[in-house]
């Protein structure tokens, strides 16, 4: 078991996984790797997740953190939960754009705007 | 890492390793040559997610996650254009064989996106026949 310091914040929100990141590039393999393991561990913990990943202050993210991003969206839906994100940079969204993963995933400006109506969904 | 003295043209090599940090610090060095050519912000994002993508693609698909294989990036960076080799010792692949992954059906594998954001980010990217050999480059917009 890995004793590498954690690489994500996890707050609960009115029973919302609020979710933010230690660092501001999400580029390295162990980094996402660990990432993903730390989420999925929270994820099946809870009975129907609802998950918000706020990512205010990243500033740079790679195809394989999307990967994992993936697989969390998989994981929360299985569980019959729901994922949202909030607060991505305007050059990370057009990365989402490209990839059409915002057709995928729920996108909101603001953490504040993407908790309303899902603490009581 | 090797470099010629900056002037006309920046020009290296490097040979990295998959470890913690090798990227980064290589990454850094790129950003402040092309910093101090001026390179803008939404260009330097551009160029180190294509750099990114590159060397992780050489390392896991290229030489299939060997520790002992290196990945190889020799780059020129003048004022207008920045060019980089990526090279890998792999066997090399078929670019063409690689699904679409903006397609409804493939949105939701989490792999096979790093080729789709080199080609978008960057103004011209191609493989060297087998296909270990990535070449791409960026070239400045044309201002009046």
């Amino acid at each position: 078991m890995s004793t590498a310091p954690s690489r994500i914040r996890v707050v609960d929100v009115n029973g919302v996984m609020r979710v933010e990141f230690v660092d501001r590039d999400i580029l390295d393999e162990a980094s996402i790797r660990q990432i993903g393991a730390e989420l999925a561990r929270a994820i099946e913990a809870a009975n129907a997740p609802r998950v918000l990943i706020c990512f205010q202050g990243v500033e740079h993210l790679s195809s394989a953190a999307l990967g994992s991003l993936i697989t969390v969206n998989s994981l929360i839906k299985k569980r019959g939960g729901q994922l949202r994100l909030s607060n991505i940079k305007k050059s990370i969204y057009e990365v989402f754009v490209i990839t059409k993963l915002h057709k995928l995933f729920q996108v909101f400006d603001t953490a504040e705007q993407a908790l309303q109506g899902f603490a009581s969904s | 890492m090797t470099d010629s003295t900056p002037g006309q043209c920046d020009e290296g090599s490097a040979t990295i390793a998959e470890e913690n940090n090798a990227i980064e610090g290589f990454q850094r060095r790129i950003d402040e040559r092309l910093t101090a050519r001026n390179y803008t912000e939404t260009a330097r994002f551009g160029i180190r997610l294509a750099l990114e993508e590159a060397i992780m693609n050489g390392f896991h698909h290229g030489n299939q996650k060997d520790p002992g294989k290196r990945v190889e990036v020799r780059w020129q960076i003048s004022s207008d254009v920045a060019t980089f080799h990526v090279i890998d010792q792999g066997e090399g692949f078929d670019p063409d064989a690689v699904p679409d992954p903006t397609l409804d059906e493939n949105l939701e594998i989490p792999s096979g996106r790093g080729i789709m954001l080199i080609r978008t980010y960057m103004s011209q990217a191609f493989y060297h026949t087998p296909g270990n050999h990535l070449e791409m480059h960026y070239r400045k917009p044309v201002t009046k």
